[in-house]
């Protein structure tokens, strides 16, 4: 199922009028009308609504901001929202690449059963998700444990409903992996974990942390799955998504607001710092 | 290059053509006009909060076969009674409101969503205080009262777990912490609190299925939610009526925007016919014929309670469930820091 | 082989595990109950007005979303990686952002944005275009909650299989437009496949943010979450399994398409 590349049949054309114009943006692009369109739409299906939430949570000024976001509850739950979604991330990336792997390069009985419902966290709404772990994980469950309304639950869940990313991130390139260079490699006396340390996993890397990227992002916004499970304990099991929902509820939609900005402002800084490491990682790269 | 313009164009088409398209979901049109509008066929906007619906299913159809009904159609809508306030804030088009607790009613006045004198046309149609239906907050326990739980007392047992909802997330939940207010004051509260309920999840169906999922040995709830669970096939569940509780009442408004079809729906649901409905499914008619009717089904505590005793709702809200002020958010902060190792 | 037997077989050993654990019991659980009434029970619960309502709703939802999304991703994968753009990992975590707000958030954002006090809210209700409580603000929740994902499994596809064979067909004078229909399309095809797999997932199964634009409307703005949402709150357990059901049923029938496409263009 890899494709395998073609070289040019000889070096690149010396320089001509088409070759400059080429080199000014790398081939395959899409040029100034796509990147535009795309700002465009990046603008209003995600940053026109985020600026009228940042709006909204400087409505009674940066005081009543710096209130809503400091208080006690508040910033408990910021801080196990971050911890738990970092822990998601890692054991996704993890989890991820090994079943990633299995799916591609394993074979077994009932590998195209379970390649169809890695996805199926996704397409379950969410209150059935929480009613199936609180059976499973909760005071009646069927295996005797009962990790409900805690942190583990919480975790738990969330690990759950983000499967998903860590193996369909992985999934694709691993597919389209050149297995060239493994092939060489190993007729030139490579053991497997040097192929593997050496040449497979620099090249999963960015996928990898895509994925764990994306599984961050998604635990720290969840809310519907975690919310039956979790019981909701302020300062234990809260998690931010919560206590947003808990101020708008009581008619705080600036404080609501407030928290939210705070939560992506640390979301987004994460995520910057992932694709940094992406960057880094791949520098050396075409 | 053609075709990509081509396609980008298409899409962005498509979403504003879904945009006036949108309009067969609404067949009334984008307008906020009133629901009378276009020849003939008038429709009306029920937006409620969710236990209810199973009654309405019932009441619209009668509705529907009386004069005033006859050709008008029902857009119903029912969720979290806070939502669906938040819901008609932004603007959801609404020609009744039946919501879970005043407060929700009462956010849409300012706006003019909803009358100033809402109350007072309710009650002119037969609705007491703007009230459709009331109910008592109660206790449900496993079959057979394992725990022997009779009174808000017995929940403070030593190794009692209560599960009720939590009153920020679910402003309907606050009908229970009102109750355990009535019994014992703010001390009693503090102590259910703080060393009996493990749990509280985020609404009054959810604290219902963490119960029922095994957590817990009383759950606090309203008479009708029970009832309703029960005609609904829930199982191995049993109702204790506390000696002492608080009444819940639910509000009923028509809306600012709404013509005499609404108006003409409102006072049909505190109609007879409506009522004994609403007390089939286990909701205290507010209706006095009726209630008179199914009195066997609904027992009074020999001591009742209302918002009023205690000043209305606004005062409630800012001493018990303000956020940063109220007592009972003080009492939630410091039970998490207790139990916080 | 790349790996020795016995690491072979302790990988397969731990993923299959992990998934069986986390994944596969869950699921097993949910198909349990939900057959546990019959199949005939099912079968009227899925077919009542409400559920096949609800079911052309999330269809048509889904079906607007997801293609919009994944022309949004294609185009986003190749500015990020082929072109010379300033900001670009800002612009990766602009992207990426959706998914780390809360659906109530979401909701208070659109409210805030379409509402009838919102900034756009009076301007498009006066040129009579209803987005909020109707099928277009549905349509822009699920946009929003699904934005990152078709860039984010095509990036690290185009990232892998490098830009060589465009190279060359610019070289050879294909246009633009050749090149990516010929060349650049058919390499991250596995990107683009997964990426609508799961975009149509998440679409399918979106719940928070639809459920507070939506109003809720019986019968017109209720999708299959929010119809399961619904049927919960009636104390209809096994309505909303049966529901629920159905969204997996659509699921895994996008996943098998993609699939089946996927091989065709192999057999090519």
């Amino acid at each position: 199922m890899s494709t395998t590349t073609l070289t040019p049949a000889g070096p690149a054309p010396a320089s001509s009028g088409r070759t400059r114009r080429r080199t000014a943006a790398r081939s395959g692009g899409v040029g100034g009308l796509g990147l535009g369109l795309v700002t465009l739409w990046l603008s209003i299906i995600v940053l026109l609504p985020l600026a009228a939430l940042a709006a909204k949570s400087l409505d009674g000024g940066l005081g009543a901001f710096w209130d809503s976001v400091s208080s006690r509850q508040a910033v408990s739950a910021l801080k196990f929202t971050i911890v738990v979604s970092v822990i998601v991330a890692v054991v996704n990336a993890v989890a991820g690449l090994a079943i990633a792997w299995t799916l591609v390069r394993d074979d077994f009985p009932g590998r195209r059963i379970v390649n169809a419902v890695i996805d199926l966290p996704f397409a379950m709404p969410t209150i059935v998700a929480g009613i199936t772990l609180l059976a499973l994980w909760g005071p009646a469950s069927p295996v005797g444990v009962n990790l409900a309304y805690t942190q583990i639950a919480v975790a738990l869940a969330l690990l759950f409903v983000t499967l998903p990313f860590g193996v369909r991130a992985v999934q694709p390139v691993l597919i389209e992996l050149d297995r060239d260079m493994e092939q060489a490699a190993a007729s030139l006396g490579a053991r497997p974990l040097t192929i593997f340390r050496r040449i497979i996993f620099p090249n999963l890397f960015p996928a990898i942390l895509s994925g764990a990227a994306l599984s961050f992002a998604r635990a720290v916004g969840e809310f519907g799955s975690i919310v039956l499970i979790s019981g909701n304990v302020p300062f234990r099991t809260q998690v931010s998504s919560v206590f947003i929902f808990k101020q708008i509820e009581s008619d705080n939609a600036g404080g609501a607001a407030a928290v939210a900005v705070v939560l992506l402002g640390v979301a987004l800084s994460m995520l910057i710092a992932l694709r940094f490491i992406e960057y880094w990682g791949n520098r050396h790269d075409v | 290059m053609k075709p990509k313009i081509l396609l980008s164009t298409l899409a962005a088409a498509a979403l504003l053509v879904a945009g006036c398209g949108g309009a067969s979901d609404d067949s009334s049109g984008a307008s906020a006009s009133s629901s009378s509008g276009g020849g003939g066929k008038t429709s009306l906007s029920l937006v409620a909060y969710s236990t209810p619906e199973v009654v309405y299913d019932e009441i619209i159809p009668d509705f529907q076969a009386t004069p005033e009904g006859k050709g008008v159609s029902f857009k119903t809508s029912y969720g979290a009674s806070g939502d669906q306030s938040r819901a008609v804030l932004a603007g959801q088009k609404a020609d009744i409101v039946a919501l879970s607790l005043a407060p929700d009613v009462d956010k849409l006045v300012p706006d003019k969503l909803v009358p100033a004198d809402w109350v007072t046309q309710t009650e002119a149609d037969g609705g007491a205080g703007g009230f459709v239906t009331t109910s008592l907050v109660s206790f449900v326990v496993r079959k057979g009262n394992p725990k022997g739980i009779h009174g808000w007392d017995d929940l403070l047992k030593p190794g009692v777990k209560v599960v009720t909802p939590n009153p920020f997330t679910s402003g309907a939940a606050k009908w229970n912490i009102m109750g355990a207010y009535q019994h014992g004051g703010l001390a009693y509260v503090k102590k259910l609190l703080t060393d009996h309920v493990p749990v509280q999840p985020k609404s009054g169906r959810e604290a219902l299925q963490t119960f029922t999922g095994g957590e817990g040995d009383v759950l606090i709830s309203y008479e009708y939610e029970y009832a309703t669970a029960v005609k609904k096939g829930e199982k191995n569940l049993q109702l204790v009526q506390p000696d002492d509780t608080f009444l819940i009442q639910n509000p009923i408004a028509a809306t600012s925007s709404t013509g005499a079809a609404g108006k003409a729906f409102v006072k049909f649901a505190l109609g007879d016919a409506a009522q004994q409905h609403f007390a089939d499914w286990g909701y205290r008619p507010v209706n006095p014929t009726v209630l008179a009717k199914n009195k066997s089904k609904f027992p009074d505590p020999k001591s009742l309670k209302t918002i009023a005793d205690y000043g209305g709702w606004s005062k409630v809200n800012d001493q018990l469930f303000d956020p940063d002020k109220g007592s009972v958010a003080k009492i939630e902060s410091d039970a998490g820091v207790s139990t916080a190792k | 082989m790349t790996s020795s037997r016995g690491a072979q077989l302790s990988i397969r050993f731990v993923a299959l595990a992990y998934l069986a654990v986390l994944l596969l019991v869950p699921i097993g659980i949910v198909l349990y109950r939900t057959f546990e009434p019959g199949v005939g029970e099912v079968w009227s619960s899925i077919t009542t007005p409400a559920a096949t309502s609800a079911f052309w709703l999330t269809i048509e939802i889904t079906a607007i979303a997801v293609p919009l999304n994944t022309v949004f991703g294609i185009v986003a994968a190749l500015a990020l990686v082929r072109s010379r753009m300033r900001g670009k990992r800002v612009f990766e975590a602009l992207i990426d952002l959706p998914f780390a707000i809360s659906p109530v958030v979401i909701g208070l954002a659109l409210f805030l944005l379409y509402g009838r006090q919102g900034w756009l809210g009076p301007t498009l209700s006066n040129a009579g275009i209803q987005v909020i409580f109707s099928v277009p603000g549905m349509v822009l929740a699920t946009i929003f909650v699904c934005l990152p994902f078709v860039v984010r499994e095509v990036v690290p596809v185009l990232r892998e299989i490098g830009d060589e064979q465009e190279q060359a067909a610019s070289t050879l004078g294909a246009s633009r437009w050749q090149t990516f229909w010929r060349i650049t399309l058919p390499a991250i095809r596995w990107g683009v496949a997964y990426g609508v797999v799961l975009s149509t997932a998440r679409a399918i199964g979106e719940f928070g943010a639809v459920s507070v634009v939506s109003g809720k409307i019986s019968g017109e703005t209720v999708t299959l979450p929010l119809l399961v949402e619904n049927r919960f709150s009636n104390f209809d357990l096994a309505g909303a399994y049966a529901a629920s059901a159905l969204m997996a049923v659509i699921a895994l029938a996008t996943l098998l398409a993609m699939t089946v496409l996927q091989r065709k263009g192999d057999a090519r």
